[in-house]
């Protein structure tokens, strides 16, 4: 098998696993850790995962498919996830659209040709007092105007 | 009726995140005492019963009554699960207790867990909520230091381990059995009830899921008691709870509320009316799977039982707020993509109906469609409502029938102004599709 774990994060997959009455319960977060260290979840890493926790990779497929959170394809440096649910809709989420695909040249799901943006839309972030708001990686930025997202993008190394 | 805080009070205390301010300002009372006096799991919650502190997920069920269903006699491993995922469209209440009173819902957690005997707490949170995440870790470690969580806590003979668990971005993992699928590794599929998780739960024992919210009201209601908690609401409905308010508004955030404050006095006074001073046009009164309320029906008040009187429900809080020049065609539209990308896949009446009432909603907002859309609308969304094995499947319907019957006028507008196709025909929805 080509991936594998360095030691700090094999050590760190027997932690998770001891939250746990079942090993199964687990898979959450080594994939967690397996997208931090390999980028993205292959099948090779699936195949990895799987092995780990004494599961098929079959099974490890089905779950790494259903949770949206997850990458099963490489992603660009940055992810940024567009909310474009009720709140932010009202609140102008169109024009926050737009500019994006305007300034970087990507629609949802696309990549900027640099590998510097991915474009998501997703549901309700779970702030919409900021609405529209987005998150690029793990960050969240709120109460956008078209000028402030603007400076935002640019602000990102 | 109006603003209190007891929640809010800890958000506006810099730093209350930390355990030395919280402790400071009353923190841990309620749990030490309720540890080191032995209370029985009985005395636990019928103090909660008698302050009326209702389920703040959304269904509003009686805490302290949940509580009690926990068979006495069964043996082995009991688990308390913190529903953290905080997914339903306009809500975001349970992420400001996260951030800046984590140490609230740990000491919520604490008390729950004794009344039903649990060493182990879960806490789901909600994949994209980084922040939230690191906010109760550091106050997980505080807590563990401190000898509040761990071995022995405050003392006693009373072992409790909290332990956090990512989800992983999927609406349907609020639903308390999908996520205690979720919890257990598999994909969160709900299950039929019974068996209750009160009875056979996660790993297949015993498990009360309570909200993020819910519990950070108990130690509350041990330090104020249980009467003034209750009295401060309305009958059924104990106390206060926070109220996250959104969209065309001039003031959005969180304002907590007594139970029973009239919707009136939120939307105007406390969160400073429509943006723009235009005219309101509609409100979601508790997250987007409540039936709307048009302008004319927001004199009633924020309690369960009100709005479930008026055929709407209280929810999750998350109040979503459209003035006169919201396009409600579109919104709707945007609320059945929404359900029908979340839909777990499991029941038909949901998988496939979501996908038609989107499709149909779709051709609408386009100005594709015909008043039989509209029509074929309503048959599709009364056929999923009590056909799942969860409320997903009713949390997708109730907006399009209360969307379609409300504003029906609005969406006969956009048929007719569509050019009819040729040939139409009377077609059933599943053909059409
Ligand atoms: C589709 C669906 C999504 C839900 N999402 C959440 C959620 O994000 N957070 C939550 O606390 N409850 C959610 N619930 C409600 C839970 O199933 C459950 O009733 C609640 O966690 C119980 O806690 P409580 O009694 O303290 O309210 C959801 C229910 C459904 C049907
Ligand atoms: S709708 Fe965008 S964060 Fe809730």
């Amino acid at each position: 098998m080509s991936v594998s774990f360095p030691d700090k994060e094999k050590k760190r997959v027997e932690e998770i696993i001891e939250h746990y009455p079942q090993k199964k319960a687990a898979i959450g977060d080594v994939l967690y850790l397996a997208q931090k260290q390999f980028g993205h979840i292959s099948p090779e890493v699936e195949l990895y995962v799987a092995s780990l926790l004494d599961l098929p990779a079959s099974y490890v497929h089905q779950i790494v498919t259903f949770y949206t959170m997850y990458l099963e394809n490489p992603v660009g440096k940055h992810l940024m996830l567009l909310c474009n649910n009720v709140s932010c809709m009202l609140c102008g989420a169109e024009d926050m659209l737009a500019k994006v695909e305007k300034k970087l040249g990507i629609g949802p799901g696309e990549t900027t040709k640099d590998n510097k943006f991915t474009l998501w839309t997703v549901e309700c972030l779970g702030a919409c007092e900021m609405a529209p708001c987005l998150m690029i990686d793990d960050k969240l930025y709120g109460n956008l105007t078209v000028e402030k997202l603007d400076k935002l993008l640019d602000s990102v190394e | 009726m109006a603003k209190v805080k007891l929640i809010t009070r800890f958000f506006e205390i810099e730093d209350a995140n930390l355990l030395p301010i919280y402790e400071a300002n009353g923190g841990y009372a309620a749990a030490r005492k309720v540890v080191t006096e032995s209370w029985p799991p009985d005395k636990i919650f019928s103090t909660v019963k008698a302050a009326n502190l209702r389920g703040l997920g959304g269904a509003g069920f009686p805490a302290g009554m949940k509580w009690s269903f926990v068979p006495k006699d069964a043996e082995g491993p009991k688990y308390l699960v913190v529903n953290a995922d905080e997914s339903e469209p306009g809500t975001f209440k349970d992420r400001h207790i996260m951030l800046k009173a984590p140490h609230l819902l740990l000491e919520g957690a604490i008390i729950a867990a004794c009344s039903i005997n649990a060493e182990d707490i879960y806490i789901y949170v909600r994949g994209e909520y980084y922040q939230p995440t690191q906010s109760l870790e550091r106050a997980i470690e505080e807590a563990e230091d401190a000898g509040f969580l761990g071995k022995n806590i405050f003392g006693s003979h009373k072992n409790i381990k909290v332990h956090l668990h990512r989800g992983a971005g999927a609406y349907i993992c609020g639903e308390e059995t999908a996520l205690l699928s979720s919890l257990e590794g598999f994909k969160g599929w709900p299950k039929l009830k019974p068996p209750f998780p009160a009875v056979k739960g996660l790993f297949s024992k015993p498990t009360i899921i309570n909200n993020v919210e819910t519990l950070s009201y108990v130690p509350i209601v041990i330090d104020k008691g249980p009467e003034y908690f209750a009295k401060l609401g309305v009958e059924r409905n104990g106390g206060a709870r926070l109220f996250g308010i959104s969209g065309h508004v001039k003031k959005p955030g969180v304002y907590e509320l007594s139970l029973g404050t009239p919707m009136r006095e939120l939307i105007f006074d406390h969160a400073g009316g429509v943006r723009g001073d235009r005219k309101l046009k509609a409100v979601i009164p508790g997250g987007s799977s409540c039936p709307v309320l048009t302008a004319d029906e927001i004199d009633v008040n924020l309690d369960f039982d009100s709005l479930a009187k008026i055929g709407s429900m209280l929810g999750s809080g998350g109040m979503i707020i459209m003035d006169e020049t919201t396009d409600m065609v579109k919104v709707l539209l945007r609320i059945c993509r929404f359900y029908a990308f979340e839909s777990c896949g499991q029941c038909t009446p949901c998988r496939e109906g979501t996908g038609w009432m989107t499709r149909i909603m779709e051709r609408v907002a386009s100005g594709e469609g015909t008043s039989q859309d509209l029509d074929d609308l309503y048959d599709v969304a009364g056929m999923i409502g009590g056909n799942t094995i969860c409320p997903l499947g009713d949390a997708a319907s109730l907006p399009v029938l209360s969307f379609v019957k409300k504003f029906r006028a609005e969406f006969e507008a956009k048929v007719s102004a569509a050019k009819v196709p040729a040939a139409s025909g009377k077609k059933s929805a599943g053909e059409e599709i």
